[in-house]
């Protein structure tokens, strides 16, 4: 019972002379705030998939009413905006090179006359594929677009309607905007990087100005020195994630569906099995400096392996088997679920198993490398 | 083509605003002093006295705030580059890249000062047979030892010949063995190239081989001129007494220095040399046989070092003996009965290997309750690894160890309970508070409540740190951050007090205070475990243990090692000597020892 009390006291201790540590310094003062602050901020306005005024070129040679209906439908849409008008078939090549139009529109001559007469009339789509991503955006908007004028022009030219049409409804993000997708992500990614980093350093700072000599020859074991270096790194974590989350609900009026205590349970499990690595990194590196480089060098994989630019399921195998010991993986499907769709503790628990695994494996390794490089 | 005079200060200032502590700072205030042309000219002074500062200043890094500063005739204030050209500067921390061999340093200065390649070839040729580095040009410097590091350090400097070298601190860290060979170096280039040399030295042995010695005391001139007049003006004021069989010469000399009317007491070669105020000698000095006791004194001609402390007390009146008395009085419960029989620590056949390199080879020794037990070496021998491995730092390979009763190897919390470790270099928490730090550290040793403030109060007022407690660590002078470290240690009252390295860079006045500190400590119980450059402090220590490539060469008292190295009642050595006579002998043992075996 003494023993417990002593060692909560000592480990109570070293929490706390870390928290001064970190406050008290002006420059990391500014690092907890400031990145969180304006990196939410950018990715929620910055970082978004969804197209808006995409500038576009037409070559129409056949002037018909049709081919007028058909492009008041493109830019009434409001997605796109017409930059150039263009009048015959060579001046496409150099306007899409320049970079000047997403696409170009390509009505033929007697597009009219083939769709009178029944016809199956192709409608040509130049598309700048050197950004793949938004020119699969702009065909699938065009396709949406054609899909639309064909239904009508069959409707109004006796053709019956069409025998299958899409409804779309989009769930949880009904206005289907990157930046909810975003943000929620961001909840667990600004976390742990801060977190990774901030573990990764404190013991290398300490290694570095000969502190942690002076802590190694006090009655403090190894194990409530990394108890004393985890607890703070986990709370600035959380904290983290709490801006982030408020600047999402607050700012951006992303709202939440789900309940706090589910997202902050699976936030907390996560940031364990970050400073698990964060730790890891730390016991190995000799100075702040390879501890930084490690860390940067983690964190790329980190977050092109989470999910968040690009889905799991597109990668090759290979890369989706790496996918499963990335906690971020894990961390931003939890909270994605539980922010946009509202589940509960029991539907993300296949989320906080694995980060439990994660944490399991992470933070015994960081001890075992502390006992065998230092003490 | 050299003028006689290569450096002329005249009236120079220089003050610094440190924003962080809202303070001023005057680092140099009418400073006047001359360099003379193919001379040593050596800057002394206590820490933050300005001797950087000047160096600085002439090495037109800086400009003045008043006074002129002329460097081989040329304004240092309008024309820094033009002086730059022509000379040589090795700052305190000089930048060796640890990751490039010997060389690869040497070019890399060597294209910086654009020396053309006709020359390298012989220039280096010159400077390897000078640092006897010629063996090394391979290895990477970070591989290299602390004197060798310095010697290559020199040998950059020197890659170009300059008119005028200006050297700060070149010896910090460095062994006697490096340090003699340096100054060989400095005075080979002095009477062979007319090079001009301004060194700064917290080493007095050093100052006196300089033709020109400039005290700094506070960023004032306190004196100057040859080592001969400075030494002078201690003529007929020191003395030496040999201490009754029972008693340390640190005892008696801990007596003298509460003494107010002596200027310094320090233990020299199993007696005590002291240094007494004019006034009191020309008295007749009647206070002196109640201090002395039974002992006689005995005239003694005045070195260097005794002429230097007389003008800074001149200046300082630091009252040692209040220290001194506290630390007495509070430092611990333990029997003031000072030394025992019993041991406290006990090292049997500790190895420590690291790969195939042996850093310590079965070294035995053990140290008794209350015992000053000193471990010296040179650079590389391996003391550092025996000291981290004493106080748990680092695990042993093979062999026994056994620190206050406790088996290092199995109950290593237990066992550092009992120790204080001050490290050599600042390493508390910069940022935060005196006070922060104390209590952490109390905290981390298990103190809290009312014996958390009682011991913070005790070993702030025992380091006079009562002022500083809301002062942030980092930003504190030297001299108090080491008094910090001291407290920090010595929070918990610890059985044994490990010190690495802890006058390292220090001024003598600095010392003797540290010293005294350490002295009423052992007087108190306290057994303390010191490893130091210094060979002249290993005198305050009752054992001192001496290690070379990894093994133990000699252990005992001072008067024992002294003995061992050759000493005789016609030939007396001083530590540094006997040191460096030792070392030598086994050196050239075991190299007659290889080229048999060969």
């Amino acid at each position: 019972m003494n023993a417990m009390l002593a060692f909560l006291r000592r480990v109570a201790n070293l929490c706390r002379k870390e928290l001064l540590v970190i406050l008290k310094d002006p420059a990391s003062r500014v690092l907890l705030f400031v990145p969180a602050l304006l990196q939410s901020l950018m990715f929620g306005y910055a970082a978004t998939l969804d197209l808006r005024e995409a500038p576009y070129a037409l070559l129409d040679q056949d002037h018909g009413p049709a081919a007028v209906q058909l492009i008041a439908n493109v830019e009434g849409s409001g997605v796109f905006r017409r930059v150039a008008t263009l009048h015959n078939e060579n001046d496409i090549a150099p306007i899409v090179d320049a970079g000047k139009v997403l696409f170009v529109l390509h009505i033929a001559p007697r597009f009219e006359q083939r769709l009178s007469a029944g016809e199956t009339t192709p409608v040509q789509l130049i598309l700048d594929a050197r950004n793949s991503t938004t020119a699969g955006t702009a065909s699938g908007y065009l396709g949406a677009i054609v899909s639309r004028f064909n239904a009508d022009w069959r409707q109004s030219h006796g053709g019956g309607t069409s025998p299958l049409t899409v409804d779309v409804r989009a769930w949880y993000n009904p206005n289907l905007e990157t930046r909810w997708f975003m943000m929620s992500s961001m909840i667990a990614v600004l976390s742990m990087l801060q977190t990774l980093m901030l573990t990764a350093l404190s013991v290398a700072r300490e290694r570095e100005q000969g502190t942690f000599d002076q802590l190694l020859v006090t009655p403090c074991t190894p194990a409530e020195i990394m108890i004393g270096k985890s607890v703070p790194s986990i709370f600035v974590g959380l904290v983290q994630s709490t801006l982030v989350l408020l600047i999402a609900t607050l700012w951006f009026h992303i709202p939440l569906a789900g309940s706090l205590v589910t997202l902050y349970i699976g936030l907390l499990v996560f940031t364990v099995a970050c400073v698990g690595i964060g730790l890891a990194i730390s016991a190995l590196a000799v100075n702040m400096q390879q501890a930084m480089l490690y860390t940067f060098v983690l964190m790329m994989p980190l977050v092109l392996l989470s999910g968040m630019t690009t889905p799991v399921a597109n990668m090759p195998i290979a890369m989706q088997w790496l996918t499963t010991i990335n906690p971020a993986r894990y961390a931003i499907h939890l909270v994605q679920r539980v922010y946009l769709e509202g589940v509960g503790l029991g539907t993300v628990i296949g989320d906080i198993v694995p980060l439990l695994i994660i944490a399991a494996v992470t933070l015994p390794f960081s001890a075992w490398l502390f006992r065998h490089r230092l003490v | 083509m050299n003028t006689p005079v290569a450096l002329v200060a005249q009236g120079v200032g220089k003050r610094f605003v440190i924003k962080k502590a809202g303070r001023t700072v005057v680092a140099l205030d009418d400073v006047s002093i001359e360099v003379k042309s193919a001379a040593l000219t050596a800057l002394v002074g206590p820490d933050g006295a300005g001797k950087t500062t000047l160096l600085r200043l002439a090495a037109g890094l800086m400009v003045a705030d008043t006074g002129t500063m002329t460097v081989l005739g040329i304004d240092a204030a309008t024309d820094p580059q033009a002086i730059q050209n022509r000379i040589s500067y090795m700052p305190q921390r000089f930048g060796l890249y640890d990751d490039l061999s010997v060389q690869e340093n040497l070019d890399l200065y060597a294209d910086l000062h654009g020396v053309p390649q006709d020359v390298r070839g012989k220039r280096y040729q010159r400077l390897m047979e000078m640092t006897d580095l010629g063996r090394f040009t391979s290895r990477p410097a970070g591989k290299l030892s602390g004197g060798m590091k310095q010697k290559l350090g020199l040998a950059c400097t020197l890659v170009r010949s300059p008119e005028l070298l200006l050297l700060d601190e070149p010896t910090v860290g460095v062994d006697p063995l490096s340090r003699r060979e340096l100054w060989e170096i400095l005075e080979q280039l002095v009477g062979e190239e007319n090079l001009s040399v301004l060194v700064s030295t917290s080493y007095m042995d050093e100052a006196a081989r300089c033709a020109h010695v400039a005290i700094l005391h506070d960023g004032k001139v306190l004196a100057q001129g040859t080592p001969e007049s400075i030494r002078d003006t201690a003529e007929d004021l020191c003395f030496a007494v040999t201490p009754p069989a029972d008693e340390a010469p640190r005892h008696l000399q801990a007596r003298l220095l509460d003494d107010d009317d002596t200027v310094d007491a320090v233990p020299r070669g199993g007696k005590v040399h002291f240094v007494r105020t004019r006034a009191t000698v020309e008295q007749g000095d009647p206070d002196l046989a109640r201090v002395l006791g039974a002992s006689r004194a005995e005239p003694m001609p005045p070195t260097l070092e005794d002429g230097f402390m007389l003008a800074l007390r001149s200046k300082v009146q630091r009252d040692l003996s209040s220290a001194a008395a506290v630390a007495t009085s509070t430092s611990t419960s333990k029997p003031a009965s000072a030394k025992t029989d019993q041991s406290v620590i006990e090292v049997k056949d500790l190895v420590r290997t690291f790969g195939d390199f042996t850093a310590v080879d079965r070294t035995s020794f053990s140290v008794s309750r209350g015992e000053i037990f000193g471990l010296l070496g040179p650079n590389g021998a391996g003391k550092t690894t025996t000291f981290r491995m004493l106080c748990g730092l680092l695990p042993a390979s093979s062999g026994t160890l056994r620190v206050a009763g406790h088996d290092l190897r199995k109950a290593r919390a237990h066992a550092r309970q009992q120790i204080g470790y001050v490290s050599q270099k600042f390493a508390l928490y910069g940022n935060l508070t005196v006070d922060e730090n104390l209590t952490f550290f109390g905290g981390a040793y298990g103190l809290s409540g009312t014996r958390l403030r009682e011991r913070m109060a005790a070993v702030k007022s025992q380091f006079e740190l009562d002022d500083a407690g809301h002062a942030q660590a980092g930003l504190l002078p030297g001299g108090f951050k080491q008094r910090l470290a001291m407290a920090t240690g010595l929070l918990h009252a610890p059985d044994i007090l490990f010190l690495d390295e802890p006058t390292s860079g220090a001024d003598p006045l600095a010392r003797r205070e540290f010293w005294r500190r350490i002295t009423a400590l052992a007087e108190a119980g306290t057994t303390v475990v010191i490893t130091t450059h210094f060979m002249e402090e290993a005198e305050y220590c009752d054992r001192v243990v001496i290690q070379d490539a990894g093994k133990v060469l000699a252990l005992g008292t001072p008067a024992e090692i002294r003995r061992q190295a050759g000493e005789t009642d016609a030939r007396t050595f001083d530590m540094e000597q006997a040191f460096i006579g030792i070392v030598e002998q086994n050196r050239k043992a075991s190299r007659g020892g290889a080229r048999e075996a060969a």
